[in-house]
């Protein structure tokens, strides 16, 4: 019985011992902070990384991955969706982040056979999910603790946000435009990272018989009946000028284009679900408290 | 005089004829080579031939990600030119274009069915098919598109081919609009999809997808040399084939199945690459005339080097990103063609 028991003892020493000589080997060998070589696919990787303080260790981004600023300086990968395995292999990198929809499928599967190591982020539609982004990009990266104080300031931050999305007298209906090429509305349904946030600043989306981005009709522009405008602030062809949206016959007549209440935000920061996801509800919620407010 | 000029004109043609095929072969070698051993990765063919020791890394390079990659673009090259080719001699029409019959539309409406709504597929499609999906539909539309045209042009045995001229507008102008309404539906992510497909790319070959549409390529490849003493005698018109003991309607049912399974297969793994089809035959033609013996294989072998060199471009211009191989092909050649067509305008009259 003393045997055993000394036996299973003598065991789990054992694993302990390896277990530590591979962690000392494995901090050993990556200069005791983890992978210094790595390629940000997807606009809130990179932005998490930054946030994390690890911004010297990235390489290389993707066509959607423009903040910190300090991003837009590295050789872009091209667009998320269509990576090319050769010349990610080229770079030699010992990390790369993914958000969930990098692809296509075939460049995944030749790294993975490449052994380049790449960690899948957890695509993010909710608070919860934010905070698994950064724990699993800190841990990838070997700093958990400044994942720990990233995560709780996020945290603080989403709470706060959360608060003052419970304490909106009335919740306003918000119409969230993602493009108005050729006059024709394109909105977000539900199941949209539009439709969370709205949510998660306390406002309802006015859209809720579709799902996705779909293109709304007149008739159904006006049913929405929307409180505010919400639209990405972007340069070139897709850029919504306030005007156009206000003089759209369908959108003129709601109560949003009555009263001229267009917000607009920047699109990674408002639907990029990373670290200022937080500041982003935040900021969303103080101007539809100042829509209400105006419209009395 | 002028009688004992033309068998010497049309032996000095042949000569010329043959040697393009030396020179074309030579250069398609050599675009293999340069395939094969360029690449962001700075991997080499020469460490090969050094034998032993090559890394992993550099092993798995060149043979999971170069080498389907570029016999892809070999294939997909070579049956784009050649099924543009034979088209265009099975209409006796310079304009005759695998886009024309049908089957381009027929293939790309196929894929965008996929990308839009492969979501709603039972499970164990999604399961068994996986990302095989889109190449899939994409053969199948060209494939059906084709049998509809055939079945509609075709009466009593014999294929009418100015009915499937017209009926193949009709369908790609049916299969124009259900894409159109497709693209309506999609959303964002979708139709980033649906654009990068639009303009192809060699970047997703693979050896598994290689397995599946290489040998319908293939097949169609080695099948049109066979079509050449046939399309000669069409270009004389039907009825003097026929009267020259041609199977006339053998030839034609052999020509429509070659290019639905070269362009097929081809827009299933490659995307839609436009300008190989019309334009390599053209510029053979013009360079070593119109016999379909010699322009069907300088045809294939100059489609296939024109595709690698243009990957080349494509994979290393805004490198470590990738470019979509059509804007390559189409802002190269257009005007390299449009410059040739000045040069030779009063000379051959197309």
């Amino acid at each position: 019985m003393t045997s055993l028991r000394n036996r299973a003892m003598e065991r789990v020493q054992a694993g302990a011992a390896a277990l530590v000589l591979v962690t000392a080997l494995a901090s050993g060998a990556q200069a005791e902070d983890g992978p210094r070589r790595v390629v940000a696919a997807g606009g809130s990787a990179a932005e998490i990384v930054f946030a994390l303080g690890q911004g010297d260790r990235l390489i290389a981004r993707d066509t959607t991955s423009s903040y910190p600023e300090a991003v837009l300086a590295l050789p872009d990968v091209g667009y998320v969706r269509s990576l090319s395995a050769e010349n990610l292999i080229a770079m030699d990198p010992d990390l790369i982040l993914a958000e969930h929809d990098a692809g296509p499928p075939e460049t995944i599967e030749i790294l993975a056979h490449a052994g380049v190591p790449l960690v899948t982020l957890p695509e993010a539609r909710t608070p919860a999910d934010v905070l698994a982004k950064i724990s699993v990009t800190a841990q990838a990266l070997g700093v958990p603790e400044a994942g720990a104080a990233l995560a709780a300031r996020t945290q603080a931050e989403l709470d706060a946000a959360a608060t003052a999305a419970a304490s909106l007298p009335i919740r306003p209906r918000v119409l969230f435009v993602l493009s108005m090429q050729g006059g024709r509305i394109l909105a977000a349904g539900t199941e949209t990272s539009a439709a969370a946030m709205i949510a998660m600043a306390g406002g309802v989306n006015a859209v809720t018989d579709l799902s996705g981005y779909k293109p709304l009709t007149d008739e159904a522009a006006i049913a929405a009946a929307p409180d505010v405008i919400l639209v990405m602030d972007r340069g070139g062809d897709l850029a919504i000028e306030t005007d156009q949206l206000l003089a759209h016959p369908a959108l003129g007549l709601t109560p949003a284009g009555q009263a001229g209440r267009v917000l607009r935000m920047d699109g990674l920061y408002l639907l990029g679900f990373g670290p200022r996801t937080g500041a982003a509800a935040l900021e969303l919620n103080r101007a539809l408290r100042g829509g209400l407010a105006e419209q009395g | 005089m002028v009688a004992l000029d033309i068998p010497r004109l049309a032996g000095e043609r042949e000569a010329q004829a043959r040697l393009t095929l030396f020179v074309l072969a030579a250069a398609l070698a050599l675009a293999m080579l340069l395939s094969l051993s360029h690449g962001a990765s700075g991997v080499s063919l020469w460490s090969l031939t050094l034998g032993d020791a090559m890394p992993a890394r550099d092993r798995l390079i060149l043979w999971e990600i170069r080498l389907p990659r570029m016999l892809t673009g070999v294939l997909v090259g070579a049956s784009l030119a050649v099924a543009g080719a034979v088209m265009q001699g099975l209409f006796r029409n310079p304009l005759a274009d695998p886009g024309l019959v049908g089957v381009g539309a027929g293939a790309g409406l196929g894929a965008v069915l996929a990308i839009v709504l492969g979501g709603l597929a039972p499970l164990w499609v999604a399961q068994t098919l996986g990302y095989h999906l889109v190449p899939l539909a994409a053969f199948l539309g060209g494939w059906a598109s084709t049998l509809v045209l055939y079945r509609v042009a075709t009466r009593a045995g014999r294929t009418s081919v100015a009915t499937m001229l017209l009926a193949g507008i009709a369908l790609g102008a049916l299969a124009g609009a259900v894409t159109g309404l497709l693209v309506y539906i999609a959303d964002d992510r979708q139709l980033r999809d649906l654009t990068f497909w639009g303009l192809g790319s060699l970047g997703g070959a693979s050896w598994p997808k290689l397995m599946a549409a290489g040998p319908v390529m293939l097949l169609a490849l080695l099948a049109a040399p066979f079509l050449a003493r046939g399309l000669n005698g069409l270009a004389l018109g039907e009825a003097a084939a026929h009267h020259i003991g041609l199977p006339v309607q053998r030839v034609k049912s052999v020509a429509i199945l070659t290019v639905a399974a070269a362009t097929g297969a081809a827009v299933a793994v490659a995307g839609g690459i436009g300008f190989i089809g019309i334009v390599v035959p053209h510029l053979l033609r013009l360079a070593t005339g119109p016999d379909h013996r010699y322009l069907l294989v300088n045809a294939g072998l100059a489609g296939a080097t024109l595709l690698l060199l243009a990957d080349l471009i494509a994979r290393s211009i805004i490198a470590p990103a990738e470019l979509p191989i059509g804007i390559v092909t189409a802002t190269l050649g257009a005007p390299v063609f449009l410059w040739i067509l000045l040069r030779r305008r009063g000379v051959v009259d197309l």
